[in-house]
């Protein structure tokens, strides 16, 4: 496609993109380099409805001067991302010297709020990210194998998961597998174990939280592979039954290169969507057992009175190499492919 | 029709409460941001009743402390009004985004009384309508049962627990919000106050919860804790209000405004008859009760015009001094407004001021302590790690936070 | 058109009925459940005492004197003001979703038939604009729209949804244009056409199944986001989602969860007709012959 042709065709999309992602990532990126300037604080007199107490306000004519000279704050460098609630590079050097055993060292590491929460992202991407694929791709096979007239509701059905609002979908289900709950009632007396909880011990939490991922997901990839599938020529198919190719084979050698990039697209988008898992966590109020990097930028910029934008800024540009980093395999995979296409 | 009925009913609403509260009929432009619950949408409602020929619009939003500080950042600022507690104000008060009102109290809000004034400095910076704290609910009928004296202390509180557990009748007879984040740092928040500490070195921003008192504090918590049912990390108001309901519980810390739906009818009636109120439990022998008192008040935007600002203040001054909404919301909450009169659901906000219960420290880095507690001290009540681990986390936590902040 | 199975293997075919059966009970349990319990009060529904009462509706029986209510619909609806959020939801959902599409797929079918290394580069950087979460962006915006005081209005959240959603339309729609052959669109463009009459009138035909799944995503992401939503419109312009959350209530103060329940389920119920409705057309797409390897 000549250069021209291109270009208009990309326009509006890449303008709104670049207006709207582009340009706040880089701000964002620069926020992460400062930090806010030095507070300066005076003792005053307080009163409310309960009484009066004397302790310290922000000196607004002190710190106005400081803003108005420098409104971006104070540069900080890497000082955000190396801080004890990030990378905490100078924790973890105490740490590697103070402690005995290796296991005690992991143990200590994981305790930091970067660590513990990359630790429970990348588990969850490890177990979800797979299986989304797999159930994703059997469920839009067999789907696919069903009369048509009926595949309407049951394709309402398999997307449920995705489409009921994920906010008050974990808020049923959270109730659903509380030790009373339906779910998590009936799993005691599969268990015969008055005492279980899915929400008791983190192991559980992960776990409840790896299934819900996986339930809330499959029907995404199904949704992609079930079109694709749409699009696979008859033909070939045709021709291969004729062949004797078994069914196993047929998938193998025709469906699946057809589909290819599709199958790229899906690995790459859930990969993406794991790894900035947060939802389920604030659904299932499981705060306490597990965090993940979402979280942390969640907790940074909402959970707070007063916003952590640098450190919200910094967790978030990490993800972002995050992302890319994890992501560099299929990307590798797909610029062979974008070169041989050429 | 029906809205008919609702207009007719607002038209009358409006001219009663324009004879009792003051309205001196304003013109500009009036623009609210609000959280989300009934109270507060009562009390803007009858601050609507006095627009005059202003233009009246209002956001209530859970998200409103997100919004809060961009919105007033901005000149001219979005919102000429924002409803703030204790603990919201400070943000605006770090930034110097709302104006002190001094001149428009002494104007228009002759119903207003002296103790509703928040002054900073001697400035009014805003004007209260609400009080809340978490206090003691128990259960009268066990507690009679079993002998038990309704308890005062938190010590008492672990006793009448363990003796009710030891009686078979319940597993798990305490209960408190101790969601991980900010329920549970709200509780330690409380029962450290209860033990007498300070979070901060006086005049500065330096932590000081790693002492004795911090300790003392902790293994409280997890003694209660593990009087409560195992998913306690997961419980916030609303699961523990409902345990409640269950009839699971004996023995419970929760906002006095949410006492509501426990003495109303809808329910097991026989609970409900047996849920009685208390003022918060003091702890360790202190005389502080191991609460914190809670305000809701309006505060007016810094960055929006004069005019706009008076019209504000007549609108919600003439609210925050209704006779009439206080009667007829008295169920809502425990206002601070004259005329109100404390029913049975208000003891627990009556007792605690009596008892002479600490408001919620009003300080600009307590965000930060409290977010770094949240999520802290978890792991010491799951037994992963000792108490002092936790509070020199919770430091740490804290002192990266308030380095970035610019506060150390 | 059975790729996976054959017809005559009847084992094969019970095992997948039954594949399915089971999958559907797992997909649709926790919704018929909700859907059931929002006919409920809110002491059965939301029990710690026993989870039977949602199905023997004790305290129904005993507050309304029924088996099932409708009270938690008809109060959401009016006294809530859920009609207001579902008409602002359905203004943002048909907006987000046609210019999403229109925008999408002029970029992807430019990005699929270049063969220029930028175009490789362009698809990475949407893949790192996807990256970012979306609570640090809105996060960014407020400050720059509370100054244009472009906050709070529908076409603000309308445009930002688009953007944020850009990228994924890009890279669903990029692959599947890959999937379509190249030859289709170049003997068109030896006959003469131009590269617009090429895209529009070859290749969008037989692009339905692709651009109703991009579609469908668009249509999921404006109807449940809730991050833009929440913080960037103002009460008047609250969609659904905002709404639903204020009703569950904050910390401090009792909620009205069974009108929660209830709007979910209500808010489902359209998107029930727009599946059947598209899936139709995937298929119908597919049957005027247009794909032909």
């Amino acid at each position: 496609m000549p250069n021209k042709t291109f270009f208009w065709f990309f326009l509006p999309t890449g303008l709104a993109m670049i207006l709207f992602i582009g340009l706040p990532i880089i701000s964002t990126g620069i926020q992460s380099f400062y930090a806010q300037h030095d507070q300066i604080v005076k003792e005053v007199k307080k009163c409310d409805p309960f009484g009066c107490t004397v302790s310290i306000v922000v000196d607004q004519e002190a710190t106005s001067i400081l803003r108005d000279e420098k409104p971006l704050g104070k540069f900080n460098g890497f000082g955000t991302y190396i801080d004890r609630n990030h990378l905490a590079i100078e924790q973890i050097s105490d740490f590697w010297k103070e402690t005995d055993s290796f296991g005690e060292f992991i143990n200590q590491v994981t305790n930091l709020p970067f660590y513990k929460a990359l630790l429970f992202t990348l588990t969850y991407c490890l177990f979800v990210t797979p299986n989304v694929l797999l159930l994703g791709f059997i469920i839009a096979l067999s789907l696919n194998a069903i009369s048509r007239k009926i595949r309407g509701p049951l394709i309402f059905g398999t997307i449920l998961p995705m489409i009921v609002t994920p906010l008050v979908g974990s808020l049923v289900l959270f109730w659903m597998i509380d030790a009373e709950g339906i779910i998590g009632a009936n799993l005691q007396l599969m268990m015969e174990d008055p005492y279980l909880s899915l929400k008791s011990s983190r192991t559980l939490t992960w776990i409840t939280i790896i299934i819900y991922g996986i339930w809330h997901h499959s029907p995404f990839a199904f949704v992609v592979f079930y079109a694709a599938l749409q699009t696979v020529p008859q033909e070939p198919v045709e021709a291969a039954i004729i062949d004797g190719a078994s069914r196993y084979q047929r998938i193998r050698h025709i469906v699946l290169p057809h589909i290819y990039p599709v199958v790229t697209f899906v690995a790459l988008i859930s990969l993406m969507d794991n790894f900035r898992v947060f939802e389920p966590i604030i659904g299932f109020s499981a705060e306490g057992s597990a965090q993940s990097l979402s979280w942390l930028i969640y907790d940074n910029l909402v959970n707070e009175e007063v916003i952590l934008f640098g450190s919200a800024a910094a967790t978030s540009m990490m993800t972002i190499v995050g992302i890319a980093i994890l992501l560099a395999p299929v990307l590798i995979r797909t610029w062979k492919e974008f070169r041989t296409a050429r | 029709m029906r809205k008919i009925l609702l207009t007719l009913l607002f038209v009358l609403f409006g001219t009663t409460a324009y004879a009792d509260g003051h309205c001196s009929k304003p013109s500009g432009s009036i623009n609210i941001l609000a959280n989300d619950f009934p109270a507060l949408r009562t009390f803007v409602e009858t601050a609507k009743g006095c627009k005059g020929s202003a233009d009246f619009k209002v956001t209530h939003s859970s998200e409103h402390n997100k919004i809060a500080v961009p919105a007033l950042t901005a000149n001219p600022s979005e919102f000429s009004a924002r409803i703030a507690a204790n603990s919201s104000i400070v943000p605006l008060m770090n930034q110097d985004l709302i104006r002190p009102m001094d001149d428009l109290v002494k104007k228009y809000g002759k119903g207003i009384q002296d103790s509703q004034l928040i002054t900073i400095d001697g400035k009014v910076m805003a004007v209260a309508f609400m009080a809340n704290t978490q206090h003691l609910y128990y259960r009268e009928d066990v507690l009679k049962e079993l002998g038990i004296p309704v308890p005062k202390t938190y010590e008492e509180v672990v006793a009448a627990s363990e003796k009710i557990r030891a009686s078979g009748k319940m597993q798990h007879p305490y209960a408190a919000a101790y969601k991980a984040g900010w329920n549970l740092a709200e509780e330690f928040v409380n029962m450290f106050i209860g033990h007498g500490g300070e979070f901060f070195k006086a005049g500065t921003a330096e932590p000081n919860i790693n002492n004795a008192k911090g300790v003392a504090t902790l293994n409280m918590l997890k003694k209660l804790a593990s009087l409560s049912n195992p998913d306690y990390l997961t419980h916030d108001s609303e699961a523990i209000k409902v345990e409640w309901e269950s009839g699971k519980v004996a023995l419970m810390t929760l906002w006095a405004s949410r006492s509501g739906t426990l003495l109303d009818d809808e329910g097991d009636a026989k609970i409900t008859a047996a849920t009685k109120l208390t003022g918060p439990a003091t702890v360790g022998g202190g005389s502080i009760p191991a609460a914190t008192l809670w305000w809701d008040g309006f505060t007016l935007a810094k960055n929006r015009s004069d005019s706009d600002a008076e019209a504000t203040f007549i609108a919600l001054a003439h609210a925050a001094s209704n006779k009439k909404m206080v009667a007829d919301a008295a169920d809502q909450a425990v206002w601070l407004v004259e005329g109100f009169v404390p029913g049975p659901k208000s003891i627990g906000v009556i007792e605690a001021v009596k008892m002479g219960a600490k408001p919620y420290p009003m300080l600009p880095q307590m965000g930060l302590m409290h977010g770094a507690l949240g999520s802290e001290i978890v792991e010491f009540l799951q037994g992963k790690e000792s108490a002092e681990q936790a509070l020199k986390d919770v430091e740490a936590a804290y002192i990266s936070k308030a380095k970035e902040q610019g506060f150390l | 058109m059975e790729y996976g199975l054959d017809k005559r293997s009847n084992a094969l075919k019970t095992f997948n009925t039954t594949f399915i059966i089971i999958w559907l009970l797992i997909a649709c349990f926790p919704f018929i459940w909700t859907f059931w319990g929002s006919f409920k009060v809110r002491a059965d529904f939301f029990s710690r005492a026993d989870w039977w009462y949602a199905i023997s509706a004790f305290n129904t029986l005993l507050e309304t004197g029924g088996q099932f209510t409708s009270k938690a619909y008809s109060e959401a609806w009016t006294e809530g003001e859920f009609w207001k959020a579902s008409r602002n939801t359905i203004i943002v959902t048909v907006f987000v979703v046609s210019i999403s599409l229109f925008l999408g797929t002029l970029g992807a079918y430019a990005l699929s038939r270049s063969t220029e290394r930028y175009a490789f580069w362009i698809l990475i950087a949407a893949l790192i604009f996807r990256a970012m979460p979306h609570i640090t962006l809105v996060s960014g915006y407020l400050f720059p729209f509370f100054e244009l005081q472009i906050w709070g209005i529908l076409p603000t959240t309308i445009v930002v949804l688009v953007a944020i959603n850009q990228p994924f339309t890009l890279w669903l729609l990029y692959s599947f244009f890959k999937t379509v052959p190249k030859e289709l669109d170049e003997s068109a463009l030896i006959d003469g056409c131009s590269y617009f009459q090429a895209f529009r009138y070859i290749i969008m035909p037989v692009m339905w199944p692709g651009v109703i799944t991009a579609g469908l995503f668009s249509l999921m992401l404006a109807y449940n986001d809730f991050t833009v939503t929440a913080l960037l419109l103002n009460q008047e312009n609250h969609t659904m989602v905002p709404k639903i959350q204020s009703y569950l209530g904050t910390n401090q103060h009792e909620g009205n969860l069974m009108w929660a329940v209830s709007a979910v389920v209500s808010a489902t119920a359209p998107l029930f007709m727009l599946v059947m409705f598209f899936q139709r057309q995937v298929i119908s797409g597919l049957t005027t012959g247009a794909v032909k390897g």
